[in-house]
């Protein structure tokens, strides 16, 4: 189960803003780039974030470069879901194989208000919000083992184990 | 019924009899390419327990990002990466060769029918050779080194057929931000994109990659234009001739197919701070620049480099303005160089720089104050993008690029042209 605060931003949100290229090829701990989430975006996120919030965004969520940190310092900073109308391809990837919950709730999105509270139940696809419940369709069985298992490198470490 | 580029690739890469769009199919890539991100993969791989790369031939490194390293961090990553990729036998080109989406292509690297991944957005790069290429994370491509195989969904597709003559001064950069307007930046969304039509069958290699480098801005999961002989002959130069093109069916069930005449184009700027911003060159003539990038893997070739010379025509840039030419890789530098653009860029003021992404990504090489104005030949006009949030990144083609240097302000390339 995930709870927390919404943080609501707009269309577009892109990778540059989520994760600054100025930083892409530094080596830095995902505790250190939690410290630069949206840092172009919105300055205080990264201060002010709690365990289990949730960004709520328009279409096209982490559309631009393929930087993979964009997930995994929103992931470091606590953030337990984002919420939009449509993600671009490879942050809804990077996203899945960081453990990430992403969901495309279109009318979630237009309901909920910056600081509102959300509660999100992802094994039964339901999302809570001002008493009202929004359910989601189950993303494919491929991708929710990965979620499962916390992201593609434990999931892919559980498989070479398996097979030994 | 018929199954799109898209389709047919896919289905083909995972071994399966059929696959439809919507499924999701493990597929093996013909080419993995990452760059200077080479160094986190590494990191992630070793989290891994495995101690070798399970085919190291199928897979390229090329660094490109940084270069030459800005900083010791930089420094040490390279270093690094190339320690692992000599441990490992992994291809491998180091500072100076070029930016990895030019070099794959100059090496023979993008092929038609090949199934290429690369951990960099742009790597939709390689469909104007007929390829299918998309990009991916630095997990995805460690997950690659380890088992060299990956889940791709099989995207639907959609066809923009262009027909209609160019003007004068205005090219492939005008089509695809023009494009980009119209569909939005994320106007596909997930979805493969298949240039065709009689604008794009006259279209030479260098003009495809433009169109195809920047259907990663629309959203595209790949770009492709149909191997025809102009592709053919291209990789005859370089001596390929292994490889199996890979064709849409005539019937193909597209999601939708659009149709423009681009006869008349005007030149087209995308104003910051999104791609899809995009406006004819009149809206924004007169605007004042401090800044000029002529470069990167979406226009800096050899063809961008002529072009921008022909419409600085000798004049020299603009008092103010910082003008930065960077040649794509090695071998555009060194053609640069032998038909004399080069010495004509530095006469006329400009700062022609090392192969490689420079400001692009806003890491070293002429990254911008808060407030000033940027005219770039680069892909992406992000708040932040090339150094301040608060500076102003203009994407346009080169010769708009090059009128904007010459005059310090944002102008109609044609106006120059024989004046």
């Amino acid at each position: 189960m995930i709870k927390g605060r919404a943080w609501k931003y707009g269309d577009d949100v892109n990778t540059d803003v989520i994760f600054p290229g100025r930083y892409t090829y530094a080596r830095m701990e995902p505790e250190e780039m939690a410290k630069h989430a949206l840092e172009d975006l919105d300055p205080k996120f990264a201060a002010e974030v709690k365990p289990g919030d949730v960004i709520v965004a328009g279409k096209n969520f982490g559309c631009g470069s393929s930087r993979e940190q964009a997930a995994t310092c929103l992931v470091a900073a606590g953030v337990g879901a984002v919420i939009a109308k449509s993600f671009a391809r490879i942050f809804f990837r990077n996203a899945i194989n960081n453990g990430l919950l992403v969901l495309e709730i279109p009318e979630a999105v237009d309901a909920i208000g910056p600081g509102d509270e959300v509660e999100i139940d992802p094994e039964a696809g339901v999302l809570r919000h001002k008493g009202r419940e929004y359910r989601f369709p189950p993303l494919p069985p491929t991708v929710m083992e990965i979620l499962r298992d916390g992201g593609l490198i434990p999931h892919l470490k559980k498989a070479l184990t398996k097979e030994g | 019924m018929g199954k799109t580029f898209a389709e047919k690739i896919l289905t083909q890469k995972a071994g399966l009899p059929e696959a439809v769009p919507g499924q999701i199919v493990e597929a093996t890539p013909d080419l993995g390419m990452s760059h200077d991100n080479t160094a986190a993969i590494k990191k992630i791989f070793g989290k891994l327990g495995l101690a070798r790369v399970r085919d190291p031939e199928r897979f390229v490194v090329i660094l490109d990002h940084v270069v030459p390293a800005a900083q010791v961090q930089y420094a040490e990553n390279h270093k690094e990466i190339r320690e692992f990729v000599r441990a490992q036998g992994i291809r491998f080109y180091d500072v100076g060769r070029g930016i990895c989406h030019q070099v794959v292509v100059e090496e023979g690297l993008a092929r038609p029918g090949w199934l290429i991944l690369g951990a960099d957005s742009h790597t939709t790069t390689y469909g104007a050779l007929g390829a299918f290429s998309a990009g991916i994370g630095r997990s995805e491509m460690a997950a690659l080194w380890a088992t060299s195989k990956l889940w791709l969904k099989v995207p639907t597709t959609i066809r923009i057929e262009l027909s209609g003559t160019l003007p004068e001064l205005v090219t492939s950069k005008d089509v695809i931000l023009h494009l980009i307007g119209r569909l939005g930046a994320d106007g596909a969304l997930y979805r493969s994109v298949e240039f065709a039509g009689p604008l794009v069958e006259r279209m030479s290699i260098s003009d495809r990659i433009v169109l195809c480098n920047m259907a990663a801005e629309m959203g595209a999961k790949n770009g492709y234009v149909a191997p025809d002989e102009t592709c053919f002959s291209y990789l005859r130069e370089l001596g390929v001739t292994d490889y199996e093109p890979v064709y849409p069916d005539p019937d193909a069930a597209y999601e939708e197919v659009l149709r423009f005449d681009l006869t008349d184009l005007p030149p087209q700027v995308a104003r910051p701070h999104t791609v899809d911003n995009v406006v004819p060159i009149s809206e924004v003539e007169g605007l004042r620049v401090d800044q000029v990038l002529l470069g990167t893997c979406t226009n800096g070739r050899i063809e961008d480099l002529r072009l921008a010379a022909e419409v600085m025509g000798g004049r020299p840039v603009a008092e103010g303005v910082r003008m930065l030419v960077i040649p794509a890789s090695r071998e555009v530098w060194a053609a640069a160089a032998q038909e004399g653009l080069l010495g004509k860029f530095v006469e006329a003021g400009a700062m022609v720089l090392n192969p490689g992404c420079g400001p692009c990504l806003g890491a070293h090489q002429g990254v911008l104050a808060p407030g000033e104005v940027c005219v770039s030949t680069s892909n992406r006009n992000f708040k932040g993008r090339m150094g301040s949030p608060e500076a102003e990144v203009y994407l346009a083609s080169p010769a708009v690029a090059a009128a904007a240097a010459v005059t310090g302000e944002i102008t109609d390339p044609r106006k120059l042209l024989g004046s």
